[in-house]
């Protein structure tokens, strides 16, 4: 018998994303993939997948999906509301457990409790197309499988290669909310003026509704620029931070453009970035500075923190 | 030939080669992307060339920032292969639904629109960089009468396969998308396909590129 979802509610932003892709930032394609790396990785650990699978991501209020099929295991990871119904039996989920679910159940992911993204795995295959090796849904470009686009209500997903030889995990773990980010000073800090600078640092700037992925748009005081507000255009990573000249920073996602042209007052670094995507519109953040050499010890502590993660699964 | 290399963040290289923009100074970054492209070093995960710029983005958990620019300071540049390079021929159409601004330009660069249809179908176009959205390419150099400004509100939706005009450039939009270059005309040619993986991109940094004037009844006959 065939086994598959049928998505009965689709959510506001529910797409498959994976690792990302490589190498294409050249052409205009960006990397894409998972928004939060970790809680994609304990997904797939927590059904007994290689980490870098396919999973469903969804965004504040997740989709009402109707399963049809062999017996399977899913799982959600991040903060998230969800209810399993089983014959008309409402159980509430926990994140971070995995569950057996089988012919006619439902999974209702109801929303993200103060934070975006959350992730849905299951100890088997989504039929995917990739491109460019990956799965990775970017709507504004239209890439990756799903002909590019979010899912919609009424789809159905098949799924194949049941693992036969589940087993239930488990980790205990909370997903914590952190509102200081730290940055590298960025290619043109020099371009603000001293107040600026200060402020850049010491003020709380707020996360606009006007964010997804591609982009986290703040609200705050007026960063000064006194040298240009437009540089000659130049490749993006993500985790920068632009300043327009309207003096509020937009900082780059995974699915940011590849090239853009206003001034970088700093770098997100890798460490926090996980943390930083999952800042929900109206939530408050502060940056904080940090040289590169701490940067990067803070990320292998952050790497060694989700390996110790992994290795609690039970 | 790079002038300085910073961090940018603790992922990626900044390489800057110079406050010039022009064919010269982009050559020199097309030589070490190319160079670093074909090497596949480990831990690099993306080269994003620009006009004057290159970005080695790295995976931290391989490599770190030291690492990866004493590759970069130690590269054996290669002189471009011509073989690396191609001769793109593009085919504009210029009725007045494709032209949307050449009102706008004809009143901002004092020039009749014969003129300027003349002096920008006459030139070859050099490939600076591709990017912003897929496989869009941003080309140059425009003659100096004819630099202007982007739109001072740009639009919501440019129509794929617009060719669009500012300051000292010219670029094609390969889908449609928000943008305020002023838009010259519309070519029927596919810029970008995604089904081709290996090289979806029709024009590459260091291309050139010569575009050609083709009548509505060529444009619409073009992908039959």
């Amino acid at each position: 018998m065939s086994s598959y979802f049928e998505i009965i509610r689709a959510g506001i932003n529910t797409t498959f994303q994976d690792d990302g892709r490589k190498n294409l930032y050249h052409i205009g394609i960006p990397f894409s993939g998972a928004m939060d790396k970790r809680n994609y990785i304990l997904a797939n650990s927590l059904v007994g997948n290689r980490i870098d699978k396919p999973v469903i991501e969804f965004a504040y209020q997740g989709p009402l999906i109707k399963y049809r099929g062999d017996k399977i295991n899913f799982v959600i990871t991040g903060d998230v509301k969800f209810k399993l119904i089983k014959n008309k039996n409402e159980i509430d989920g926990n994140c971070y457990e995995s569950y057996t679910i089988e012919d006619g159940d439902q999974i209702d992911i109801i929303s993200t409790n103060k934070s975006v993204y959350g992730y849905l795995a299951i100890s088997g295959e989504f039929d995917l197309k990739f491109q460019w090796g990956s799965c990775s849904i970017n709507t504004k470009a239209n890439i990756g499988s799903n002909k590019g686009q979010k899912l919609q209500s009424s789809q159905k997903i098949e799924i194949q290669n049941i693992n036969q030889n589940q087993i239930k995990k488990k980790l205990n773990y909370i997903n914590t909310r952190i509102e200081k980010i730290r940055v590298i000073k960025g290619t043109n800090f020099d371009y603000f003026s001293n107040e600026g600078k200060k402020i850049f640092f010491e003020k709380e700037f707020i996360v606009s509704k006007l964010s997804d992925r591609m982009g986290m748009r703040l609200e705050g005081p007026y960063i000064e620029n006194i040298a240009e507000t437009n540089i000659r255009s130049e490749g993006l990573i993500k985790g920068v931070i632009q300043v327009p000249a309207d003096g509020n920073p937009i900082i780059m996602l995974s699915d940011h453009g590849t090239i853009g042209g206003y001034p970088k007052i700093g770098v997100i670094i890798s460490a926090d970035y996980d943390k930083l995507v999952q800042l929900s519109s109206g939530s408050k953040l502060k940056f904080q500075e940090v040289e590169l050499t701490d940067a990067e010890t803070l990320f292998k502590l952050y790497e060694m923190e989700t390996q110790n993660l992994i290795s609690q699964i039970i | 030939m790079i002038k300085n290399i910073s961090n940018l963040g603790d992922a990626a290289l900044y390489c800057d080669f110079g406050k010039e923009v022009n064919k010269e100074t982009n050559s020199k970054v097309i030589k070490y992307f190319k160079t670093l492209k074909e090497k596949k070093v480990k831990g690099i995960i993306n080269l994003t060339p620009s006009y004057n710029k290159l970005i080695i983005s790295f995976d931290l958990k391989k490599v770190n920032y030291r690492e990866v620019k004493k590759i970069v300071e130690n590269l054996d540049v290669k002189e471009i292969q011509s073989e690396f390079s191609k001769k793109i021929e593009i085919p504009v159409c210029c009725i007045e639904s494709f032209s949307l601004d050449i009102e706008r330009l004809e009143k901002k660069l004092s020039l009749s629109r014969d003129n300027i249809y003349e002096n920008f179908f006459n030139k070859e176009y050099f490939c600076y960089m591709t990017g912003f959205i897929a496989g869009m390419p941003f080309l140059g150099d425009l003659d100096k009468n004819m630099r202007t400004n982007r739109l001072e509100t740009p639009r919501v939706k440019v129509p794929k396969g617009s060719v669009g005009l500012t300051e000292q450039f010219t670029n094609i939009y390969t889908f449609e998308s928000p943008g305020g270059w002023n838009i010259i005309g519309n070519t029927p040619l596919e810029i970008f396909d995604s089904l081709k993986i290996d090289s979806p991109n029709l024009i590459s940094p260091g291309d050139t590129v010569i575009f050609k004037q083709i009548s509505l009844k060529d444009y619409k006959n073009y992908n039959e």
